[in-house]
């Protein structure tokens, strides 16, 4: 029965966080487009910004959307869960409507509809102010998922409620500040790789060269920085902090099956043999991973084995491969965003067809990884809501029917496919027809 | 504490229907009333700007919600888990239907989201109103069969509606005579108001015509308004208990009848925004006298086994409660400075704002 509540949350979530983990960067981009208008007067950076805006405002309203939809199901399908927790993370939920949603919305209609109205600094102010709004959003979000990870500031009442008793806890939770940086890294990756897939693909179609440019050397430049800052330092701390807190979901990230003894291996590839508790055709590095998580080549990593069954993470493949698929595709996006710039740097980039190539085909997977990275996150803190402490068989809601859960999870698969279509038609037309000149 | 909570959320709650309304109930003029190309752009460049803004006030109604009351929360929102459903999936309809209709210049796609929106709209006004009807009505908490609860004393689940359509059934669905009354009244009440709306915030050609449906509208109001009060002492023998304990109280119907009588001077406002505000009091007073009659009562039960679900028995611990009244005070503050920008540049008539044009 939990089933079905439990794929409908996994399948609004996704599809949801497709959308503002590109407006959170972009927002910033924009920004950044806007501001050296200010500075420059070229007009080249005002129809940029113009241009990036009308992409932001199809994601916007997509994640606007797809995002009421999530704090209902608290209620809705995790209604015992809401019953539980709520005096908590009700707090952190209701600050980010107060706080981020009205700063958002409230400016998103002056910015796409004001700038004649207002004049362009304060055109900007109004961008500066939508950005914002979405990074504190995510911010308390992430300060909810924290408390979930590593629960802070709470008592437990007899009946089992989660009362608070230190407000501050919820915002100096060592698990807030490296997850949401990594998050906010993450984002800026997909925004960064959007823009720069984009340049390229006018670069090679040979159209809107000016701007294909532009958009290629800041995505370059912003992807860089990012990519790495998504690995070291905000995603090394997290891993770290799984390895302290949550040692059994880290063994089963890691796919260590067995404790070895001196220093554990870091595992490339291999497929979880559930079966047998091992790896099979497993590609691995001796040592590494004891460094990297403890900086000592031989210490000990605990595996699975060390951890009583009914607390192992309920999908142990699942949450592997998409920490796997998060790490691999986080290293690619080094290695190609490390050329690019390169390329850049020796001013030979917008001639070198195979990093155009290779950076227009890319834009799909930063999706993937921000994706897999939140599978990774929500997945490792299974069977548990709130780690440790609460069940997530516990938390569903007692009175609705898996009955009326398949049916509400149907209807949201074929509601999110069309939308799913109607955004790339739209999206291709917008970046198909490309930046117009001089529109203010 | 559990009161200041109370009063703010049903606050937030009014601000949203006020705001909001207007949304839906342009959409309902826009379905019935909008003929040519020109009186659909008057009433999405009316609206266009707003509703997102507008659609926060719901979310953030539903964020308080579950901080201040979490147990209601989480009773309400799984009982009424399929019209909740619903109402999203209609919210999802409405807001793609405004946003994408402009983004390609093709009769036949303009006129699928025309009706996304207008039905949408349409659809959601009864929806709401049926909600209404659902709390003053009651539930029936626990599930109780027989004399027995099925459920710990504060869950329920209510199908869309049951074989009787009848709001003294044990078995009760979401749908029946009575909340189906309230949902014609929301329909009405907010076609009104978005009339009122686009009178006021545009120029067109369709304001004259506008007002005379205003006209219109408010006498099947009235006779909705008579009809409903007649039938209320079906549902709650008392209604007027609050009221004769608190006779301050009469100072919200009061308000709701200004409101109703002076929409019926629509035709000789000297501002266009007069009736707006007429629409508004009744609004508010129509709301404020129902949750009022109920008060303490949030949801009602419909059973003598378990107890009805009150502001004292569902709200959070009290730590958690005055913490947040200071977050909630400075972002009070920050939202009104918002609306005032918002409302400031967007000021008069928006005949020229360029919705959907892009």
């Amino acid at each position: 029965m939990i089933f079905y509540d439990r794929m409908q949350f996994a399948f609004t979530i996704t599809f949801h966080y497709l959308f503002p983990q590109l407006t959170m960067g972009l927002s910033l981009l924009i920004v950044y487009f806007k501001w050296k208008f200010l500075r420059t007067k070229i007009d080249k950076y005002n129809d940029a910004a113009i241009f990036w805006m009308k992409i932001f405002a199809l994601n916007f309203a997509m994640g606007v959307v797809t995002g009421i939809p999530m704090e209902f199901q608290f209620g809705t399908n995790w209604a015992k869960f809401s019953e539980l927790t709520g005096g908590i993370i009700g707090q952190t939920l209701a600050m980010e409507g107060m706080f981020s949603f009205f700063l958002e919305s409230s400016f998103l209609g002056l910015f796409l509809f004001g700038e004649k109205l207002l004049g362009h600094k304060l055109h900007f102010v109004t961008g500066f102010l939508v950005f914002l709004g979405s990074w504190a959003s995510g911010y308390l979000i992430l300060a909810t998922h924290s408390w979930m990870q590593y629960p802070v500031g709470y008592e437990i009442l007899e009946n089992g409620k989660f009362v608070l008793n230190n407000f501050g806890a919820l915002f100096s939770n060592p698990w807030l500040l490296p997850s949401y940086l990594h998050n906010q890294a993450g984002s800026m990756v997909t925004s960064s790789f959007v823009m720069a897939g984009v340049g390229a693909f006018y670069l090679l179609s040979n159209k809107h060269n000016e701007f294909g440019k532009l958009f290629v050397k800041t995505g370059v430049i912003f992807g860089l920085i990012s990519s790495l800052l998504v690995a070291f330092p905000t995603g090394d701390l997290l891993a770290k902090n799984v390895a302290e807190h949550q040692p059994v979901a880290f063994a089963a990230m890691e796919g260590i099956f067995e404790t070895e003894d001196g220093g554990a291996e870091i595992v490339l590839i291999g497929q979880p043999n559930m079966l047998e508790k091992k790896l099979d055709n497993k590609i691995a590095v001796p040592n590494i991973l004891s460094f990297l998580t403890y900086q000592d080549w031989n210490m000990q990593i605990k595996g699975l084995n060390e951890f009583d069954e009914d607390v192992h993470p309920t999908n142990v493949p699942g949450l592997y491969y998409a920490y796997h698929i998060m790490v691999g595709l986080g290293t690619i996006f080094i290695g190609l965003m490390l050329l690019a710039a390169f390329q850049l740097f020796r001013k030979k980039l917008y001639k070198t067809t195979w990093i155009l190539w290779a950076l227009m085909l890319m834009i799909p997977f930063p999706y993937i990884a921000n994706t897999t990275g939140w599978y990774t996150a929500e997945l490792g803190r299974q069977p548990w809501l709130v780690y440790n402490l609460l069940r997530t068989a516990d938390g569903a809601s007692p009175t609705v029917s898996s009955g009326n859960t398949l049916f509400t999870l149907l209807g949201f698969i074929g509601l999110y496919l069309l939308l799913g279509m109607l955004f790339l038609m739209l999206a291709g037309k917008i970046i198909n027809k490309g930046p117009q000149l001089n529109q203010h | 504490m559990e009161l200041f909570w109370y009063i703010v959320l049903m606050t937030m709650l009014a601000i949203y229907v006020v705001l909001d309304g207007y949304d839906f109930g342009a959409g309902i003029i826009h379905l019935f009333f909008a003929k040519t190309e020109k009186d659909k752009k008057a009433i999405t460049n009316a609206i266009g700007p707003f509703w997102d803004a507008n659609e926060v006030w719901l979310i953030a109604v539903g964020g308080v919600l579950f901080f201040a009351f979490p147990t209601l929360y989480a009773s309400s929102f799984s009982g009424f888990y399929l019209p909740l459903m619903l109402i999203l999936w209609l919210l999802i309809f409405r807001a793609i239907g405004l946003e994408l209709r402009g983004q390609i210049k093709n009769a036949m796609w303009e006129a699928i989201w025309d009706k996304a929106f207008g039905i949408a709209s349409l659809l959601l006004a009864l929806f709401f109103g049926v909600a209404l009807g659902n709390i003053v009505r009651g539930v029936n908490l626990g599930n109780v069969v027989n004399g027995v609860s099925t459920h710990e004393a504060h869950y329920f689940f209510l199908p869309l509606w049951n074989s009787t359509f009848s709001p003294q059934a044990e078995q009760l669905g979401v749908i029946d005579w009575f909340t189906l009354l309230l949902g014609v009244i929301g329909v009405v009440a907010l076609t009104i108001h978005g009339a009122n709306w686009i009178i006021f915030k545009t120029n067109s050609d369709l304001n004259k015509k506008l007002k005379k449906v205003v006209f219109n509208l408010n006498i099947v109001m009235v006779a909705l308004v008579i009809t409903s009060l007649l039938v209320w002492h079906v549902i709650e023998p008392k209604p007027f208990h609050n009221f004769m304990q608190y006779p301050w109280l009469w100072i919200l119907p009061v308000i709701a009848l200004t409101g109703l009588i002076g929409l019926f001077k629509v035709k000789s406002f000297k501002k266009d925004g007069h009736g707006f505000v007429f629409s508004t009091l009744f609004l508010l007073g129509g709301l404020a006298s129902t949750v009022a009659s109920i008060f303490p009562k949030v949801l009602p039960s419909t059973n003598a086994i378990n107890p009805d679900l009150t502001i004292y028995n569902v709200a959070a611990d009290d730590y958690g409660l005055t913490v947040g009244v200071y977050w909630f005070a400075i972002a009070a503050v920050l939202v009104v400075i918002y609306m005032i920008i918002q409302y400031r540049v967007f000021n008069g008539k928006m005949d020229d704002v360029g919705y959907g044009d892009h």
